[in-house]
C-alpha cells in the first residue's frame, strides 16, 4: 500500500496538479535546449554551472516544489538555473517509465523522484545508474542532515552506495472521530486514548466495546479496514516482506505474522468497516462517518481534510500514538541518474531541497514530515498545531513518533506483497473467507509476484 | 518461366504486345505499393516487431527492472502458466464473461435493428440514439455503472431492497460481478451491432420480402426467412468481431475494480487480458506476461477458426439445399409447361 502514499496523495491537489502540469508544458515550449554540461568544474560555484542550465525534474503525483514556492526561491539562489518539472500522476507509472529509461538508458531527466515502494529495486539494481552519495563532495554533511534509517533505505545493505537524499517521510499516528467515539460513549480525548491504544490487543478491544456501543451511529464501525491494522503493523516487525539482505521472505517474517493475526482478529471480530483503501466508498466514508479511526501517516491528515471537507473541521483528532510502536508509512528521495545531461546542478539542487529550509518549508506548505532530522526537531515544525484536527499538535506528535521510529528492512515488491495481503483481508471482512485460507490464497498469489 | 512461355518466333505479334503490357503495367503497381508502403511500414514497427519481439520475451525469465539481464528459460513461462490456476481462472472467467455479455447483446442487436428496419417516425433519431453508447467513454461509463452496481450505495441494491427481494454482492460474488461486468459491455455495443445489422438488412432486397409476403409470411416468417439468411454475412462478421472483443476484454474489469488488475478480491472477473497486465505491469513479469500474450493470440486464433468454419460447413450445407431448390425451380417451370 505504499505506492498509495503517493499515488492517491492528497487528491485536492490534482487539479493544482493538473494545473501545474498544463504550465510545464507551456514552460516547454518556451523553454530553450539546456547547455550540456555534464562534468562541471569543481569551481562551477553552488549551483552546479555557472551557465543557463534547465534542468529537468521527474516526479509523480504532487510533490509540492513548485506550490511551496521553492522553484522561485531556487531562481533567486541561482539565477541561472531553470526548473522544469516532469510529472507523472501516479507513482506505479512513474515507475514503469522509469524503468524503461534505465533499462534503454535514455531520457532520464536529471533529477529523478524515487519511492519508498521502488527504492530498494534502484538500489538493488541500478545503484550503479544514480550517483553514489557517498563520493560527492559533501557527503558526510548530506549524510548527517537525515534520519539514519532514511538513508539507509536509500542505500546498499554494505552503506557503499546510496541512491538518494530524503523528501519527507510518513510517521504515523491513530486520526479518529471524536464525535463519533463520544457519541458511543467512550473516551475521546487524545491523552487518555494514548493511554487505551498502546498495543494492537488494547486497540481491539477498544474496537470491541465500540461495536457493542448502543449509541454509536448504525452501520458505523470502529476502524477503516484490516488493512490498515496490517499494513502498519507490518512494519512493526524486525522484518515485513524482505530478510535482511532485502529478499523477498513471508514465510519467516515475524512481521507478517503478528500483522495477519491483529489484522484478522480485527476482520473476524467485525469491528473493521470493510472498505478497500483508497476506493471511493473508502473516501465517502470520511464524511459519512463509516468508521471511526485509521492508521494515519502525516501525508493522510491533508487526505482527511480533503475527503471530509471544511464541514468536519474539529470533528477529526489525531491521538499521539501507534498502536504497538512507532513506524513509517510512505516517503520519497531525490536521485540524480549518472546519464544526467547536467549532473552537478542537478546535485546542487537536490542538495538545496534536503536542506533545513526548505524540508520545514515543505511541512508548513504542504504537510510533507521532514526526513531532515535537524529540520524535524526545528520549531517550526514541533510546535506546529492543525486547526482541522481539532488543534492537535502534530509537529510535537508526528516528531516524537519520528524520533522512536524502528523500519525493518524493505524489499523489491513490498508493494505488491502488501497488496495481496490486504486484498485477502477484505475477502475475510467481507466475505466471511476463513483466515487461514485467505493467508493461503495471498502466498499463492505472492508466488506469482516472486516468481 | 521458361516452361510456360511460348515459343516467341511462332507467335511473333503478340509478343511486343506483351512486353508493352507489362511495361505499362509495372510503373503502376509499384505505385500501388509506394500507396500501400506507409501502412505497412506501421505495420511492421508496431505489429510484426512487437509480435515477434513478444514471442522473443516470452522465452526468458524476464522483468523490466533487470532487462539486460534477463535469461533464456525456453518454454518455461508457458509451462508455469499452463500448470497455473490464475491463468485457468482467467480463462474461464474470459469465456463466461464473453458469453454472457456477447449472446444477448447480438440477440439484442439483431432486434433491434429490425425494428429500425421499418418505417418508424423518428427513425433517424432512434438510430444516433442506439449509437450514443457506443460514444460514450469506457471509463465514464464504467464509472457509473460500478456506482449503480455498488453493493451498499447502488441505485441497483436500492431498488431490490425496495421490492423486498435480497440486496446482491455486485462486486464480491462471481456470478453477479461476473453479470455486472458484462451488462457494460452489452450496453456499450449493443447499439453498434445493431447499426451494422440494420445496414446489412438494408441491402437485402425488397423483392423479397414481397415474395414471402404475397406467399403469406407473417413478420415473423419473414424475419427467418429472409432477413436471417440474407444476414449472416454480417452475423459471421459480428460474431468474429465479438469473440475477439470479447477475448480481450480489459478495461472493464479493470476500471470495475476502481483501476485494480486483480479483477476482484478473490479474481472473480479477472480476464486473461487483465491477468496479463497484473502480471506485466503490476508484478514486473514481462516474460510471463509475453507468454500470456501470446497464448491468448492462439486462443484467438483457435476460436475465430472456430466461427469459420462452422460458418463454411453450415454454408456448405445450406448452399447444396438451395443449389438443389433452385435448380428445382428452374426445373418446375418447364414441367408446368408441358
Amino acid at each position: 500500500m505504499r505506492r498509495t502514499t503517493t499515488n492517491r496523495r492528497r487528491p485536492v491537489a490534482s487539479l493544482v496538479a493538473l494545473a501545474a502540469t498544463g504550465a510545464i508544458v507551456l514552460a516547454g515550449c518556451g523553454g530553450n535546449g539546456s547547455s550540456a554540461n555534464t562534468a562541471a568544474p569543481a569551481d562551477a560555484g553552488p549551483c552546479g554551472t555557472t551557465a543557463d542550465t534547465t534542468l529537468t525534474v521527474g516526479l509523480f503525483g504532487t510533490f509540492g516544489f513548485k506550490e511551496a514556492g521553492l522553484w522561485d526561491a531556487y531562481k533567486k539562489v541561482c539565477p541561472n538555473i531553470t526548473i522544469k518539472e516532469d510529472v507523472v500522476e501516479q507513482s506505479a507509472d512513474y515507475w514503469t517509465r522509469l524503468k524503461t529509461r534505465l533499462a534503454s538508458g535514455s531520457g532520464l531527466d536529471d533529477v529523478q523522484a524515487i519511492e519508498i515502494g521502488f527504492v530498494a529495486d534502484v538500489v538493488q539494481n541500478h545503484a550503479d545508474q544514480f550517483v553514489n552519495w557517498n563520493t560527492v563532495p559533501n557527503a558526510a554533511a548530506d549524510k548527517a542532515e537525515f534520519f539514519p534509517w532514511k538513508w539507509q533505505l536509500a542505500s546498499s545493505t554494505d552503506g557503499k552506495s546510496t541512491v538518494g537524499l530524503g523528501t519527507d517521510i510518513g510517521p504515523e499516528a491513530i486520526c479518529y472521530r471524536s464525535d463519533l467515539l463520544k457519541q458511543a460513549g467512550l473516551p475521546s480525548d487524545p491523552a487518555t486514548l494514548a493511554k487505551k491504544w498502546k498495543t494492537w490487543d488494547d486497540f481491539i478491544a477498544f474496537g470491541k466495546q465500540y461495536e457493542a456501543s448502543s449509541t454509536k451511529p448504525s452501520g458505523s464501525h470502529f476502524v477503516d479496514s484490516a488493512a490498515s491494522v496490517f499494513s502498519t503493523a507490518v512494519y512493526q516487525g524486525k522484518n515485513a516482506y524482505a530478510d535482511d539482505q532485502g529478499q523477498a521472505d513471508v514465510a519467516n517474517s515475524d512481521g507478517v505474522q503478528t500483522a495477519w493475526n491483529y489484522a484478522s482478529q480485527a476482520a473476524t471480530e467485525g469491528i473493521t468497516a470493510g472498505l478497500g483503501q483508497f476506493s471511493p466508498e473508502w473516501n465517502k466514508a470520511f464524511s459519512s462517518g463509516a468508521f471511526a479511526t485509521l492508521a494515519c501517516p502525516t501525508w493522510m491528515m491533508g487526505y482527511i481534510q480533503g475527503q471530509a471537507g471544511d464541514a468536519y473541521a474539529g470533528k477529526w483528532d489525531i491521538a499521539p500514538v501507534l498502536p504497538g510502536g512507532a513506524t513509517n508509512w510512505g516517503g520519497s528521495w531525490l536521485g540524480v541518474p549518472s546519464a544526467a545531461k547536467n549532473k552537478a546542478a542537478g546535485i546542487a539542487l537536490v542538495e538545496w531541497l534536503s536542506a533545513q529550509g526548505q524540508q520545514v518549508k515543505m511541512w508548513h506548505d504542504g504537510g510533507h514530515f521532514p526526513s531532515n532530522s535537524d529540520a524535524a526537531a526545528a520549531p517550526a515544525v514541533s510546535t506546529a498545531k492543525s486547526d482541522y484536527f481539532s488543534n492537535a499538535p502534530v509537529g510535537q506528535i508526528f516528531g516524537d513518533i519520528s524520533s522512536q521510529m524502528k523500519i525493518p528492512p524493505i524489499g523489491l515488491y513490498d508493494t505488491q506483497i502488501q497488496q495481496a495481503f490486504t486484498t485477502q483481508l477484505t475477502n475475510v471482512e467481507t466475505k466471511g473467507t476463513s483466515p487461514d485460507d485467505a493467508f493461503n490464497a495471498a502466498l499463492d498469489q505472492i508466488k506469482q509476484i516472486t516468481g | 518461366m521458361t516452361v510456360v512461355s511460348p515459343p516467341r518466333t511462332g507467335v511473333g505479334p503478340v509478343a511486343p504486345v506483351d512486353a508493352d503490357r507489362r511495361r505499362n503495367r509495372l510503373p503502376g503497381s509499384r505505385i500501388g505499393y509506394a500507396y500501400v508502403l506507409p501502412f505497412f511500414l506501421v505495420f511492421l514497427a508496431f505489429s510484426v516487431y512487437p509480435w515477434i519481439d513478444t514471442a522473443w520475451v516470452s522465452l526468458h525469465d524476464t522483468r523490466l527492472s533487470t532487462y539486460h539481464q534477463s535469461s533464456f528459460i525456453g518454454l518455461e513461462n508457458y509451462r508455469n502458466l499452463f500448470t497455473n490456476q490464475f491463468f485457468w481462472n482467467a480463462f474461464r472467467n474470459t469465456i463466461t464473461i464473453g458469453i454472457i455479455s456477447t449472446v444477448p447483446q447480438l440477440c439484442m442487436a439483431l432486434g433491434i435493428a429490425h425494428l429500425l428496419n421499418y418505417q418508424l417516425r423518428g427513425r433517424t433519431f432512434f438510430r444516433v440514439a442506439i449509437l450514443m453508447p457506443y460514444a460514450t467513454s469506457l471509463a465514464a461509463a464504467t464509472v457509473i455503472f460500478a456506482e449503480l452496481f455498488n453493493p451498499h450505495v447502488g441505485i441497483i441494491n436500492w431498488v431490490l431492497t425496495s421490492l423486498h427481494l435480497p440486496a446482491v454482492d455486485w462486486q464480491g460474488a462471481k456470478w453477479p460481478s461476473q453479470i455486472a461486468v458484462s451488462s457494460i459491455v452489452t450496453w456499450r455495443w449493443t447499439g453498434y451491432n445493431a447499426l451494422i445489422y440494420l445496414a446489412g438488412m438494408q441491402a437485402i432486397s425488397s423483392d423479397l420480402y414481397e415474395a414471402a409476403a404475397m406467399d403469406g409470411a407473417g413478420r415473423w416468417a419473414q424475419f427467418r426467412n429472409v432477413t436471417l439468411p440474407g444476414l449472416r454475412p454480417t452475423i459471421l462478421f459480428t460474431i468474429v468481431v465479438s469473440t475477439i472483443g470479447a477475448a480481450q476484454l480489459f478495461g472493464e474489469p479493470l476500471l470495475y475494480h476502481n483501476g485494480l488488475a486483480d479483477g476482484g478480491t478473490s479474481n472473480q472477473y479477472q480476464t486473461l487480458g487483465l491477468l496479463m497486465y497484473q502480471q506485466g505491469w503490476v508484478n514486473d513479469r514481462l516474460g510471463l506476461a509475453s507468454a500470456t500474450a501470446w497464448t491468448m493470440f492462439l486462443i484467438i486464433v483457435a476460436a475465430v477458426s472456430v466461427n469459420v468454419l462452422l460458418a463454411r460447413r453450415r454454408e456448405r450445407l445450406e448452399g447444396g439445399r438451395r443449389l438443389r431448390a433452385a435448380s428445382m425451380a428452374v426445373m418446375a417451370p418447364e414441367v408446368t409447361q408441358r
